[in-house]
């Protein structure tokens, strides 16, 4: 019974947890949110940028995005994060006059996710049949006004759950930029709970932590899921019979 | 259906290799405006290259191109492209737009109409294949019956000077074919140009001015539908005759 009290005591200790949660909600969930929702606009504009040089008639384009992606995607989230957080940080300092480490965490992120984002974007625009390029040149579109508006749309769609997962990516790696110091107001979910843990050595608030970024987390991996089935199987729709025949030929 | 004020296409002397492969061998043709010129031939002769060339999806290798006499190899493809309308085997619709976007969004982005009247111009369109009450559907949920109907509108509204039909009918269903075929042979009738490729030799021998044979990049044998048919010169188009009559 002893060891059993230990165990809830140290991970579901409920008054450790109630201390730390409104601070986690008012503090730590704005700044995760803010760490990943901005990461990921930013990196699905990057990831955009480099799945139209990876797929570009253009030679350089191509290595360029080919040689970014290798590098970014192939170094782990914590030392791209130092390293432009720390390394940087002089600089972006003398420039602004800012020392919040949240511009240099989300460039880090930014530029981490637009590799990954850049892969997804690549496999979805290059999934769409070559005869919807076709097509749309044969209207006389450009090339670059028939991708645009006709490619990688499609492609796009087609990548949604790869981009939700994505996005659940970020909001677990944006704990990561408490290695570049943060303000107390400028914590988030993850360094609220790994500051309580450190001054009460009771591991509940980390618990608590946890739970928050499940909260986040499995309503979009539901969604993933969801978006999935939609895209495979098609919104749910009333046929009507041809006017002509049967509705048998639904082509390609 | 279509105001027609030109459409004379020329081809000469057409050329285009893949690396060793010499799809087109030379290719001359002449479609005068308001006529309706059939390509026939075995798969892989070429047929459906020599539109792409025509209308420089593919730019060829050698030989020139006119458009009422006039040399169009130096416009921008783009531009020339507006001026020739194409059907493909397999709609290529845009699956994420809707049936009227479909066909209104040239009208929109190329013909720079303001969207109210592209949807308008789009619709008017619609109802002449038949399809208006469809505006609002999405492609996927069409027949392909309707499906290629929709794609000969949104190619239509663009007005085009000649129309290109590459196997327009191959990918549908037999009860689904006539619909398709019916509606060219119309367009035909009105005196748009037309260059058909097809396996459809009923339509073939009943619309079409003239039949291209077409067998290993090269024209056979071209003629009057009754010249091919009836009195074929070569053993070439006898065999092929034979094999899909």
């Amino acid at each position: 019974m002893d060891a059993f009290q230990q165990f809830l005591k140290t991970f579901f200790d409920w008054r450790a947890m109630g201390e730390v949660i409104p601070q986690m909600l008012t503090v730590g969930l704005p700044n995760t949110l803010l760490l990943a929702i901005i990461s990921g606009v930013l990196g699905c504009i990057l990831g955009l940028v480099l799945a139209v040089m990876g797929i570009s008639r253009n030679g350089v384009a191509r290595w360029i995005a080919r040689v970014y992606t290798d590098i970014l995607r192939g170094l782990p989230a914590i030392l791209v994060i130092l390293v432009i957080g720390i390394g940087l940080g002089p600089t972006f300092r003398m420039l602004t006059g800012s020392t919040s480490p949240f511009p240099l965490g989300i460039l880090a992120l930014t530029l981490m996710a637009g590799a990954y984002i850049g892969e997804i974007f690549r496999s979805g625009i290059q999934s769409v049949h070559t005869g919807q390029l076709e097509a749309a040149r044969a209207l006389g579109f450009s090339y670059g006004s028939a991708m645009f508006l006709v490619v990688i749309p499609q492609g796009i769609r087609r990548v949604l759950p790869a981009l939700v997962n994505q996005l659940i990516s970020l909001i677990k790696d944006s704990s990561l930029i408490y290695v570049l110091g943060l303000l107390a107001s400028q914590r988030e979910i993850f360094r609220i709970g790994n500051d309580a843990m450190s001054n009460s050595g009771n591991l509940s608030p980390l618990v608590a932590a946890g739970v928050l970024y499940l909260i986040l987390t499995i309503p979009l991996t539901h969604l993933v899921n969801f978006i999935d089935n939609r895209l495979r199987i098609g919104k749910p729709v009333k046929k009507e019979p041809d006017d002509v025949a049967a509705v048998v030929g639904k082509g390609v | 259906m279509t105001e027609m004020t030109s459409g004379t296409l020329t081809g000469r002397n057409l050329h285009l290799s893949f690396g060793h492969n010499h799809v087109l061998r030379g290719i001359d043709l002449h479609v005068p405006q308001g006529t309706t010129a059939s390509v026939i031939g075995p798969s892989g002769s070429g047929k459906s290259t020599l539109l792409r060339v025509m209308n420089r999806l593919i730019e060829p290798d050698q030989g020139d191109i006119l458009l009422d006499g006039r040399s169009v190899l130096a416009d921008n493809p783009d531009e020339l492209r507006r001026r020739i309308g194409m059907v493909f085997q397999q709609f290529n619709l845009f699956p994420h737009k809707t049936v009227v976007e479909n066909v209104s969004l040239a009208l929109h982005k190329l013909r720079r109409m303001p969207k109210d009247q592209a949807r308008a111009e789009a619709l008017e369109q619609l109802d002449l294949v038949g399809l208006r009450h469809k505006a609002q559907a999405r492609p996927a949920d069409l027949s392909g019956g309707q499906m290629q109907r929709v794609a000969i509108a949104r190619a239509l509204a663009m007005k085009p000077e000649v129309m290109f039909f590459d196997e327009a009918t191959s990918a549908l269903d037999p009860e689904l074919v006539k619909g398709v075929l019916a509606l060219m042979a119309d367009l035909a009738q009105s005196g748009m140009t037309m260059v058909v490729v097809t396996h459809e030799m009923g339509f073939c021998r009943n619309v079409s001015d003239t039949v291209m044979f077409m067998d290993a990049g090269v024209v056979v044998e071209t003629g009057s539908p009754d010249q091919l048919f009836t009195a074929p010169q070569t053993d070439r188009l006898k065999r092929f005759l034979s094999d899909v009559l």
